[in-house]
């Protein structure tokens, strides 16, 4: 299948929101924006739900507070009870700190790594050609033709109309 | 250029465009270094490699060949330890904490403040390794399942929370800096041919740019950020609890933690103004790093530094005011015994010279600035040095009380942490955008858009 897409690049990003803006009142499906900086207001402009990474930060660091407390807990006291000093087995306020040295740790490479995932981005990806600008000074507003109820010419004139510097048609295979 | 009331100088000058921002940052990357870069490299290497030879020889013959003794058991290595993990707190603060704080100044320095803690960290990494003698078995250091028992590590004990410390320090640092490194990767991607495109391709985890990406990006960035400000809190916390929970008169002190941890950032941000002041200047980043940039990091240094002070007045108190002749001796003896010199250096180095910032004239002055940043630097290695040094050289019985004299191969061992320190800064100016060029671009002040965005409703008839 098919899909053709209109393409307009901005020098400002205002003229982008504004674009995007627009295209959200009048219903127009708007595949994606790409900005050189992440730009205030677009999420908004784009229905962009925020983000569930906390959720995964907050797993990551229960795991690692749990894990960094049992591993302490079993090899200081179970597994090999040391008589260290005439400290208790049960020393907790010095398990405090490994515990949330591991707590930080699992909670960032957790977090991390669910931006690598849920970004679709890892180590040696091909990036979409023909955006170069984009990682330069340049913001694309990407609309998709859905339906036949507007006419091609009416997207490049929303977007030249909006203060695009160039718009462009490309066709894309969607499998 | 718009300015307004509450921003009277812009944060970037040269009234610079985005793609401006790309040119300034990535050219330098794309043509051949400078006679200045491979003058300082050259420098770097021969630093380096001089303290190779030494860290190789004292790995071959053992700590022996330091001028450890049996009283003072901890010299030049530990002092070097504290002091680098101290140096790369600054990186966190800015990368970090300012980004908490929405401080937008901070972009333009953030990228080289963060990859310094991460150089600096790694410095610090290589002391209490060497200082093991047997540096081959360091990964003893770590809990897993042994043949010996198993016998576990010692989890009531500050060194090994050290362990921990530094090492999700350096782990979350280096995400950190990475994640941040992404699109300025694409960027250079996008710009560059053959090989290096192959490379930046592969670097760049293939980064577009969407909104979606956008959104997700930042939310992880401000939570790393959360993440990475109370562990820089923690790191020089635990450091300074490997004195603090024995029971050597100087060291055995509740003020040690938040006394270790401000003094930690005022080191690092000395480094970041030193690197930086040399950064400006040889990389042409004059419009980038401006004087605004510089009189922002002058304050925190002028603010640390009075905490500093604060905090060695609180110790002189407590020693007199516990009524421990120990604890008084400790502090007596610092500032009129054998290593009087070093303690002057200290308080002259921390205390008085970074006062003189609050003259306007010293702070418009680079140069001014610069030789009192690298005076900080030295004030705070010999802080470290007067802390281990001073406090174990006189031990509870005299009979055991001795002297240390570094040996060589320790004074290699120190030009050795210089060395790989700025041979690693001078590999990331060169082959990586030490501007963050993204975060720049956006809170560059953008000329007045030359017609105002019609709004929706009006052009309803004119679309449809």
């Amino acid at each position: 299948m098919m899909r053709r897409l209109h393409i307009g690049f901005f020098d400002d990003e205002q003229r982008l929101l504004s674009a995007a803006r627009e295209c959200r009142d009048r219903g127009i499906p708007v595949l994606d924006a790409i900005s050189p900086f992440p730009v205030h207001g677009i999420d908004e402009a784009l229905g962009i739900e925020p983000s569930r990474l906390p959720w995964v930060t907050l797993a990551g660091g229960a795991v690692g507070a749990t894990l960094g407390l049992l591993l302490q807990y079993w090899t200081a006291g179970v597994n090999w009870p040391l008589n260290i000093g005439g400290k208790p087995l049960d020393s907790f306020p010095a398990f405090v700190p490994v515990a949330f040295e591991l707590t930080i740790l699992f909670a960032g490479l957790a977090t991390a790594g669910a931006l690598l995932l849920r970004s679709g981005i890892w180590p040696g990806k091909r990036h979409k050609p023909g955006f170069e600008a984009t990682t330069d000074g340049s913001h694309a507003l990407i609309l998709e033709e859905r339906d036949a109820s507007f006419e091609p010419g009416a997207y490049r004139e929303l977007l030249l109309r909006h203060g695009a510097e160039r718009s462009e048609e490309r066709e894309e295979v969607i499998s | 250029m718009h300015t307004d009331a509450l921003q009277a100088t812009p944060l970037i000058t040269g009234g610079k465009r985005a793609t401006d921002v790309t040119r300034d940052v990535c050219g330098p990357l794309e043509g051949r270094p400078s006679k200045l870069w491979y003058l300082g490299m050259a420098a770097a290497l021969s630093a380096f490699g001089l303290g190779a030879l030494a860290v190789g020889y004292q790995v071959a013959n053992g700590i022996g060949t330091w001028g450890l003794n049996r009283t003072v058991g901890w010299g030049f290595d530990i002092t070097n330890f504290v002091f680098w993990v101290g140096i790369g707190h600054a990186g966190t603060l800015i990368s970090a904490v300012l980004l908490l704080f929405r401080q937008k100044w901070r972009t333009s320095i953030n990228r080289s403040a963060e990859a310094m803690t991460i150089f600096a960290v790694i410095c610090a990494g290589i002391y209490p390794v060497i200082h093991m003698g047997r540096p081959w078995l360091a990964y003893w250091v770590f809990p897993y399942p042994n043949a010996r028992g198993p016998l576990w590590v010692n989890f009531r004990s500050a060194l090994l929370w050290d362990v921990f410390a530094i090492g999700t320090y350096f782990t979350i640092s280096l995400v950190f800096w990475y994640i941040g490194l992404i699109p300025d990767l694409a960027t250079v991607r996008d710009r560059a041919t053959g090989l290096r495109k192959k490379i930046f391709n592969v670097l760049s985890f293939g980064w577009v740019g969407s909104a979606r990406t956008w959104s997700r990006y930042e939310t992880c960035c401000v939570l790393l950020a959360a993440l990475a400000t109370p562990l820089v809190v923690s790191v020089h916390s635990v450091v300074s609890t490997d004195f603090a929970t024995s029971v050597i008169p100087g060291w055995h002190a509740t003020l040690f933690p938040p006394y270790f941890v401000i003094g930690a950032v005022f080191s690092g941000f000395a480094m970041v103004l030193t690197l930086m002041i040399i950064a400006r200047k040889v990389m042409h980043f004059e419009n980038y790093i401006t004087m605004k940039h510089i009189h922002a990091m002058c304050k925190v240094l002028v603010f640390t530094g009075s905490i500093v002070a604060a905090a060695y007045l609180t110790e002189i108190f407590t020693a007199w005011y516990s009524g421990s002749s120990y604890e008084q001796f400790v502090f007596l003896n610092r500032a009129g015994g054998p290593f009087a010199w070093a303690f002057w250096i200290m308080v002259s180095c921390n205390v008085i010279t970074p006062q003189l910032l609050w003259i306007k004239r010293v702070r418009n002055s680079v140069l001014a600035i610069f030789i009192l940043s690298l005076l900080v630097n030295v004030g705070m290695w010999f802080e470290r040095f007067v802390i281990i040094v001073t406090s174990l050289h006189r031990d509870f019985l005299p009979s055991s009380w001795s002297g240390y004299i570094p040996t060589k191969i320790e004074f290699g061992s120190l030009i050795f942490g210089f060395g790989l320190f700025f041979t690693l800064f001078l590999l990331f100016c060169r082959f990586l955008p030490m501007i963050a060029m993204f975060e720049v671009k956006a809170v560059l002040e953008r000329p007045e858009p030359k017609e105002l965005p019609q709004s929706p409703s009006e052009n309803e008839e004119v679309a449809a």
